[in-house]
């Protein structure tokens, strides 16, 4: 699904994350953990192709293709999803025009017919009911005047109505009550397939109660510093970061 | 005046010429009413007085009149005929097409009247509903009501602030409109004005339109209305010109939603005022929209008379091609315990050129006023041009004042963000530009214009290239940003 093969990238000439390798297969799902930082994020941005974040060196391929070759929407249209862990309010651009657009966009280049407006608008809606979002949300700004929580669960949203192959969540749990959580997590766990994938980032152990992982790996100082399997974020949880980036320095 | 006759010297000279040939008109028919005989002496004498505005007067500093040599060469024809009723075959909404909003006449869940270049026209309208009346067919009372108010309300500006345009109104009223809501009463439909000029359509080139419209609304204690006016052009493509002067009185308490939309084609020239006075309580909740032609001049003067009023005005303007656009506004906080919240945004393209001057005066008595004042641009060509200029008068120390006007560029976050849903940058440039007007036609209340505007303008954002920016174009800058 995805391979990044000791990848160095910058932000604003700093660079950000050091020989980074990471292999997903397809079905599998990765957690990465780490403190405040670390790059969790930046690496998010650069797989998305967001402007700003260079690519130094190394490779990244997705689904057999090479990612940074592709522009933004293309990776979308090609099944990349990040989850925002600041999800961006755009007023005067309807939830429901902006929902239509994508899924129209992917559908498309999935050589699919587009959804007619009625039938989009009763998939939006079940959909918004199964991330437990009024579907008076649909009507309004994209975003706009959400709380912490309806953001996250309108991207959970999206994820769904998009379908993507690789869901990569930033911080989707922090600032979540335990029902949102939940929410939250049924979404993902609903989603699980053997053709899909997720990068999980989060600081919580608690997350991925819910969402279990197959793997689990330490981001410190942009560098992959400990890999293991679900029993590391309940170490982690209980040790705190310090003593890995003691062990790395 | 020197030989060589300039264009505005020879507009000067045809518009008084047309004043006094209706004048003639109207002393034939021996019935006009009194009040129109002084407003008109008195218009044509305070247009005969004033200098032509040039680049020195501030008020038309950045707005230049070369529009009005359309009109010097032209044969401006007969003066209309007052009292007269048309019938035309122009726009009738009949076969209205939500997609059109620039030159069709709307259907709308209201009542709806006519005017063709500044006559109405029976056909097209709905039958006149209670306190609604021609200035041509007042009774006794009605007349009174017309004496009392017309010309004073737009009369009450600073005289070194006085509009030349608003003289040159009353110099050429010959009929209006007058909205009368009684005591307690609040009107059950809206009432929509549709002002269409026919910009010459079946007159030879050379003839030029021109035409006056005047609508007087004044609401009594405690009554309540809607009214749209929608200036409609024919589309004809002709030069007309077009002086439409919009007069409100709301008593204390009353309430008044006033919508008015500029959605003439390019050829036409419109100078246009909405002058109101607030009493005690009384709300104003306005929403305007230009998109711009040859020449359009739009004077919002608002004045709180009275503790308590509230008023919010929200306004939108889209120029492209050579177009012009220019907003007045100004507010005068004479009283205290009022609120003003004013909120512009624009969109210039190509070599178009856009003008927003906001003025608030806050005056000595006026304490605990609190004041907001809002305008944003987005400039989607190095050639276009806007020159945006909020003025603060302060003269009350317990008072909260903000204001703030800056050219902006589409926000990088949120074209990323949709990107990353696989919208392409071209669609997104789209959804941003439109999304940035469209977030104040959200807060128009009625919701069939609401859609037809938004339909209207969608298509248009998607067709026309102009009004869409390109990320990079415009450097973000806070031109002028503070708080009292
Ligand atoms: N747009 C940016 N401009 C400048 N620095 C940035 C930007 N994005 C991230 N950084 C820097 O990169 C580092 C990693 O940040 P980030 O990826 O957000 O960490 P995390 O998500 O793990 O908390 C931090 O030092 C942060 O300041
Ligand atoms: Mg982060």
């Amino acid at each position: 699904m995805l391979q990044i093969n000791k990848l160095n990238a910058q932000v604003e000439d700093k660079q950000i994350l050091h020989d980074l390798s990471l292999n997903i297969k397809a079905g599998e799902v990765h957690a990465i953990m780490g403190p405040n930082g670390s790059g969790k994020s930046t690496l998010g941005n650069v797989l998305t192709g967001r402007d700003g974040y260079d690519v130094l060196s190394g490779d990244i391929t997705f689904n057999g293709k090479n990612l940074l070759e592709m522009g933004i929407e293309e990776r979308a249209r090609e099944g990349m999803f990040l989850a925002f862990q600041y999800p961006v309010e755009i007023p005067g651009v309807s939830n429901m025009e902006f929902l239509k657009a994508a899924v129209d966009a992917r559908r498309k280049h999935q050589g699919l017919e587009e959804l007619s407006s009625f039938d989009f608008m009763k998939l939006a809606r079940d959909t918004s009911k199964q991330v437990s979002l009024d579907p008076s949300f649909l009507k309004r700004g994209v975003n706009e005047g959400f709380s912490g929580g309806e953001k996250k669960r309108n991207e959970i949203m999206q994820m769904m109505l998009l379908e993507p192959s690789l869901c990569i969540l930033d911080e989707t749990d922090s600032g979540l009550d335990i029902d949102a959580l939940q929410v939250v997590a049924s979404g993902v766990n609903a989603m699980r397939s053997s053709d899909r994938s997720f990068i999980v980032v989060t600081h919580y152990q608690r997350l991925l109660d819910f969402i279990v992982p197959d793997y689990v790996h330490v981001l410190a100082g942009g560098k992959i510093v400990k890999s293991g399997d679900k029993e590391l974020a309940k170490e982690l949880e209980a040790k705190g970061y310090g003593w890995l980036e003691s062990e790395v320095a | 005046m020197s030989t060589s006759v300039t264009p505005a010297a020879e507009f000067h000279q045809h518009a008084l010429a047309l004043a006094a040939a209706q004048s003639a008109a109207l002393a034939q028919q021996d019935n006009s009413p009194a009040w129109m005989t002084t407003l008109r002496e008195q218009g044509a004498a305070d247009f005969a007085r004033t200098a032509w505005p040039g680049r020195k007067t501030e008020q038309w500093k950045y707005t230049s009149l070369q529009a009005f040599q359309d009109f010097v060469a032209a044969d401006w024809g007969a003066a209309p005929e007052v009292g007269s009723e048309v019938v035309t075959d122009a726009p009738s909404g009949a076969d209205t097409d939500t997609d059109a909003v620039g030159n069709t006449v709307l259907s709308l869940d209201a009542t709806r009247l006519v005017f063709v270049d500044g006559v109405l026209d029976m056909l097209a309208s709905d039958a006149l509903p209670a306190g609604v009346t021609l200035f041509s067919q007042a009774d006794a009372d009605a007349d009174k009501i017309i004496a009392d108010h017309l010309g004073k309300i737009a009369g009450g500006v600073d005289a070194s602030r006085r509009n030349l345009f608003a003289m040159l109104n009353n110099a050429w009223t010959c009929d209006g409109l007058l909205l009368h809501v009684p005591r307690g009463v609040t009107l059950e439909r809206p009432l929509y004005i549709a002002h269409v000029s026919s910009a010459g359509a079946g007159q030879p080139a050379a003839l030029a339109t021109v035409a006056n419209h005047r609508v007087l609304i004044v609401m009594e204690e405690g009554s309540g209305a809607q009214v749209i006016e929608h200036f409609v052009g024919s589309g004809a493509g002709q030069p007309a010109f077009v002086n439409a002067l919009t007069e409100i009185q709301l008593g204390n308490n009353a309430q008044l939603h006033h919508t008015r939309l500029n959605m003439e084609d390019e050829a036409l020239s419109h100078v246009g005022a909405v002058h109101l006075n607030l009493h005690r309580d009384s709300r104003f909740h306005g929403f305007t929209i230009a998109e711009g032609s040859r020449l359009k001049r739009i004077d919002y003067q608002m004045n709180h008379c009275g503790r308590g009023a509230d008023l919010k005005l929200d306004g939108v303007y889209l120029a492209r091609h050579r177009q012009l656009v220019d907003y007045h506004t100004t507010i005068e906080h004479r009283v205290p315990h009022c609120t003003s919240q004013e909120v512009f945004r624009g969109i210039i393209g190509d070599r178009a050129k856009a003008v927003f001057n906001g003025r608030i005066h806050i005056h000595k008595d006026a304490q605990k006023t609190l004041a907001e004042l809002n305008n944003r641009n987005l400039l989607t060509s190095n050639a276009a041009e806007v020159d945006t200029k909020p003025e603060l008068e302060i003269y009350a120390d317990d008072v909260r004042c903000a204001h703030g006007a800056t050219i902006s560029q589409l926000d990088e976050t949120a074209l990323y963000y949709l990107q990353s849903r696989g919208i392409s940058p071209s669609q997104a440039r789209v959804m941003l530009s439109f999304g940035f007007i469209n977030e104040l036609l959200q807060g128009l209340p009625h919701e069939a214009i609401r859609t037809a505007l938004g339909t209207h303008l969608a298509a248009l954002f998607a067709a026309d290239r102009a009004l869409v920016s390109d990320v990079g174009y415009s450097d973000q800058q806070a031109i002028d940003s503070e708080s009292v």
